[in-house]
């Protein structure tokens, strides 16, 4: 696997950060991608010239736990875009098992639930495998460090998917939220239930 | 418990210690315990592998219990799907609150990710798997493992 990510990324003319075998953990430095967005622009984390961080969120169309979670995504970026950390939505699933998870259905559902951040395609899956994504949705908040991209969280959006009012800790947002005051996150990583990330029959 | 035997009827739900009260057992019996949801395509492809395995232990101390993630809104749903599939296994809806916290307190190795098979015996967790089963000798080899 590393080695197709190595030479994928190579032909697409990206640096290469060395990539731990399990993905991303809480401190490592995320290696830019580029993926084709809904409106067929490519999006990279380097287009966001003035953004402090990003929610990027692996999320799908298909998934009962990603459905519950969209409207809590828009609020995060309705939240938190304005002052610094986007969300970058990333669909990996494999659309040959999952039609609904296509790029059309993820046009069609952007525009339905009139999403205000991009819903970029991981066709080749090799982001989320990159990220040591493993299921939708699955959230990593990075921060800008210099020229660096830093994981700071890996986990869930908060602790009840089922029923947003019965919502106690709000894992993502309180990160963000430590991010932007300077202070230490007190949970970088949480489990969540949730739908595995659709990998490609060999 | 519950045996399927009307749709009327909800699936039970239970809360983490009533979960853990069900599996954890001091007895010789292996609880053969499948974290699944109606919703979940891998899960509901894999669940015939269980069926066939209540047949094959049905003369061995073997319990297979059918742990759904489906919402609390849907217990009628799943054990109308239980019954339509016919399916004979015990099962209940796990509401267990935080995730962060029950999974852990379950399984520390497990993601979160269904479905996912734990064996329990004498109380104690003894064995875990993350993922579906390949086909039923991979169910059974598991299975066997700690019979």
């Amino acid at each position: 696997m590393q080695k197709l990510v190595l030479s994928l990324l190579a032909i697409f003319g990206f640096t290469f950060i060395s990539m731990a075998q399990d993905g991303y953990k809480v401190g490592d430095n995320v290696s830019d991608f580029s993926l084709k967005n809904i409106n067929g622009k490519m999006v990279s984390l380097a287009d966001y010239k003035d953004s402090k961080g990003f929610i990027i969120t692996f999320t799908c169309n298909h998934c009962p736990y990603a459905k519950a979670y969209e409207d809590r995504i828009l609020a995060l970026n309705n939240k938190y875009a304005k002052i610094g950390y986007p969300v970058i939505a990333i669909n990996p699933n494999d659309a040959v098992q999952y039609p609904e998870d296509n790029f059309e259905a993820m046009q069609a559902r952007s525009k339905e639930k009139k999403f205000n951040f991009p819903y970029l395609y991981d066709e080749s899956q090799n982001i989320a495998k990159q990220f040591g994504a493993i299921k939708t949705p699955h959230v990593f908040i990075v921060q800008k460090e210099g020229g660096k991209f830093v994981v700071k969280y890996i986990g869930a959006i908060d602790d009840n998917w089922e029923n947003t009012a019965e919502v106690k800790e709000k894992y993502a947002e309180s990160a963000v939220d430590a991010l932007l005051a300077g202070k230490p996150i007190t949970t970088t990583t949480t489990k969540a239930i949730g739908c595995t990330i659709k990998w490609k029959k060999a | 418990m519950y045996n399927a035997a009307s749709a009327q009827t909800a699936a039970p739900v239970y809360d983490l210690a009533q979960y853990q009260n069900r599996v954890q057992q001091k007895n010789d019996t292996l609880y053969v315990v499948n974290f699944w949801a109606t919703w979940c395509k891998p899960c509901v492809e894999e669940l015939p592998l269980f069926q066939t395995a209540i047949a094959t232990y049905k003369d061995q101390p073997v319990k297979i219990i059918l742990v759904s993630q489906d919402a609390k809104t849907r217990v009628l749903q799943v054990a109308q799907f239980m019954q339509k599939k016919q399916y004979k296994a015990e099962f209940f809806v796990l509401s267990a609150g935080n995730p962060n916290v029950w999974i852990d307190k379950i399984e520390p190795k497990w993601s979160g990710t269904i479905p996912a098979t734990i064996l329990y015996k004498n109380g104690e967790k003894v064995n875990f798997h993350e993922g579906d089963f390949p086909d039923q000798k991979a169910l059974e080899d598991f299975i066997h493992s700690k019979l």
